[in-house]
């Protein structure tokens, strides 16, 4: 019988079923930081139980780590300590972490990738919601508690009930100007935040085939915004060369041979998901948020809706709470909305081609005056390489700070958030009220949108830009 | 963990959609290495004005919902991120179940990991939940997690759905671990199968 993607990845990880019960399944890869897991590690110590595979669990510093020029002494006396806790775990329990003084350093879903840790098929887990990141790759990846961080450090499984599929079918070639950030803001602006619950999502169709690896993953990224359990995409030629000749995939012959698995994974003509949804590429415009969660979204050339278009009434009254939360009036156009700050990072935009993409609106010009812009690399290796590439040299001419890697303002437990009452274009995943700094006010788009923004200070459409507009792999 | 077989307690109400554990639990409070003392932090932004004081406005800080064990909210529930901190502060508050039509999955999930009840009810059945309390100050519930039913006092009762298996380890109290460690010679048996996976 013809498997999905999903099935052939679930049944090769089941340690342990039976019927009425979930099943245990293996993990492949455990990445850790430093927010999810303390209490993880303090509750091993308590029961006396060591981290069973050392091996699969990786560690880094990302969520509250300050983006300032390092080193640096950490002023915030909880986030110092939270760091200093992540490193003796690491330590005791033989664990590695890429410290800040480590060129590997970075978002933990940007740098799983990059240094080849990701791989199709696998089974990855970490805690924290956009591990469904990974998935863009093939593999099923899904982010999870504290209490399952110590189930999963302790046994190096968990107990999963199996969950149902949901093909995300998009048709068609996106237009000039269009991003994956676009794509997916446009799907959950379709379905709704919790219009994939229950799901793991197969984003299908030749839109996803033309896009690279790294616009897969901000695809996959957001999957969880739609409530989705993971989000994939089938391993193909493009994420078999991207990952080729990276740190922790086998090298030489047996990298051909794992390569000839991983094509092997993709779902078999013929295959059946629980639910398949398709969208028309052509449809997409870039997207702006205008409210307090993703599925708040209209086109750049749309206008603030009215409340009173809603039908349902709990839907409407949520809309009334955020355009009050916003300072937003029904009917304004998005275009004429003013922005305070740009901020340019996140594990969703904060890899080498979104930070190409938004260098190439802003060479030649300037930030807003009213304006403050950052542009935060999600990782050592993507700074290196964007300095290298002489990208942060555009954004400091042009007027933005370009920092050190991090999560940064996507959460705002760092120093870097915003002030009550700001209003800030950014490239990260969430607007929930407070998400960057209480009281501050997000808007999602794209890094080209985002870059287009911080120039005009206020909204404006990308694709009445003449820059150079690259949107797929193939293009 | 503490078993789970029946809760009666007072019912507050949170009336808007898409709670988020950005919502539950601000960014602040992510930094405790504990799980304990994050009631403190629970809705924090709703709760408190900017100049500190408790806002008026907000439904937990009303007198009539104070001692409120039994929070009923409205669809997708504990949305975004993983934080675990979310299921614990509201323990922490004294919340030991959270009644909506949906709840977000790794909340849902987070939430039994912690001894508590997230409890699925139709939407309709949550609105004549919401109608009731609002009607009747100290509204009490009793949820039942043997026969799956919640009762009010006047004997009008609601039958809902959990996962058997979930609903064991509630019942029991069960350590997940322990539960999972009985398996370890699986465990040792898929590894050796899979010892060529990087």
């Amino acid at each position: 019988m013809p498997k999905t993607l999903f099935e052939k990845i679930w049944q090769r990880h089941v340690v342990f079923s039976e019927p009425g019960r979930p099943s245990l399944l293996y993990i492949d890869l455990h990445l850790v930081h430093e927010v999810t897991s303390p209490q993880a590690f303090e509750a091993l110590r308590e029961t006396g139980r060591k981290v069973r595979r050392t091996d699969r669990t990786f560690a880094t510093l990302d969520h509250n780590v300050p983006t300032d020029p390092r080193p640096f002494k950490i002023l915030d006396a909880n986030s110092a300590k939270q760091i200093d806790v992540m490193r003796e775990n690491c330590r005791s329990f033989g664990i590695q972490l890429f410290d800040l003084d480590s060129p590997s350093q970075g978002i933990v879903h940007v740098i799983g990738p990059e240094l080849g840790l990701t791989q199709p098929g696998k089974t990855i887990v970490c805690g924290d919601s956009h591990t469904s990141t990974h998935g863009a790759f093939g593999a099923l990846a899904f982010g999870i508690g504290t209490s399952e961080v110590e189930h999963v450090l302790a046994t190096q499984c968990l107990w999963q009930s199996r969950p149902q599929t949901l093909e995300l079918r998009v048709e068609g070639t996106l237009r000039p100007g269009v991003t994956a950030k676009d794509v997916i803001l446009y799907i959950i602006g379709r379905i709704g935040t919790g219009g994939a619950t229950g799901y793991v999502v197969e984003y299908t169709g030749p839109v996803m085939r033309n896009l690279t690896m790294e616009q897969r993953m901000t695809v996959c990224n957001m999957s969880i915004e739609a409530g989705a359990r993971a989000g994939m995409i089938a391993p193909d030629q493009v994420t078999v060369d991207y990952l080729r000749g990276r740190k922790h995939v086998p090298q030489g012959a047996e990298f051909e041979k794992a390569a000839a698995d991983w094509l092997s994974l993709a779902s078999d003509a013929g295959a059946q998901y629980d639910k398949s949804l398709v969208f028309q590429a052509e449809d997409i415009a870039p997207q702006v948020s205008w409210g307090t969660n993703p599925g708040m979204v209209v086109d750049i050339n749309g206008r603030v809706p009215d409340p009173n278009a809603f039908s349902d009434p709990v839907e409407r009254r949520s809309a009334e709470m955020a355009l009050e939360y916003m300072g937003l009036k029904p009917g304004t156009p998005v275009q004429e909305i003013k922005l305070d700050r740009v901020f340019i990072g996140s594990c969703t935009n904060s890899r080498i081609e979104d930070l190409k993409a938004a260098a190439s609106v802003v060479r030649g010009r300037h930030v807003a005056p009213t304006v403050r812009a950052m542009v935060v690399p999600g990782s050592q290796q993507v700074k290196a390489e964007a300095e290298k590439l002489g990208l942060d040299r555009i954004f400091r001419e042009a007027g933005f700070e370009w920092r050190e890697s991090g999560c940064s303002m996507c959460l705002g437990m760092n120093p870097d958030t915003l002030s009550p009452g700001e209003r800030c274009a950014s490239t990260s995943n969430r607007n929930f009220e407070g998400r960057q700094g209480k009281g501050g006010r997000t808007h999602l788009v794209s890094p080209t949108m985002a870059a287009a923004a911080a120039v005009s200070g206020h909204f404006v459409d990308i694709r009445d830009w003449d820059v150079p507009v690259a949107t797929g792999a193939s293009q | 963990m503490k078993p789970f077989v029946q809760h009666r307690g007072l019912v507050a109400p949170l009336d808007r959609p898409n709670v988020d554990t950005d919502q539950i639990i601000p960014k602040q409070f992510l930094k405790a290495i504990l799980r304990s003392g994050l009631g403190k932090g629970l809705f924090f932004d709703w709760r408190f004005l900017a100049s500190g004081a408790s806002n008026p406005d907000f439904a937990l800080n009303q007198p009539r919902y104070q001692g409120a064990s039994i929070l009923l909210a409205r669809d997708n529930f504990g949305c975004g991120s993983s934080r675990e901190h979310a299921p614990w502060a509201l323990k922490d508050y004294g919340f030991q179940v959270i009644i909506a039509p949906s709840f977000a999955d790794i909340f849902y999930n987070n939430c039994f990991k912690n001894g508590m009840l997230p409890l699925v009810l139709p939407a309709d059945q949550v609105e004549e939940l919401f109608q009731l309390v609002q009607a009747k100050p100290g509204t009490q519930l009793t949820v039942d997690l043997p026969s799956q039913t919640v009762r009010d006092d006047a004997g009008k009762s609601w039958s809902f759905e959990v996962d058997s298996f979930r609903k064991k380890c509630l019942l029991e109290g069960l350590d997940d671990i322990a539960l999972t460690l009985r398996h370890e010679a699986e465990i040792e048996q898929y590894e050796k199968a899979h010892a060529s996976v990087a």
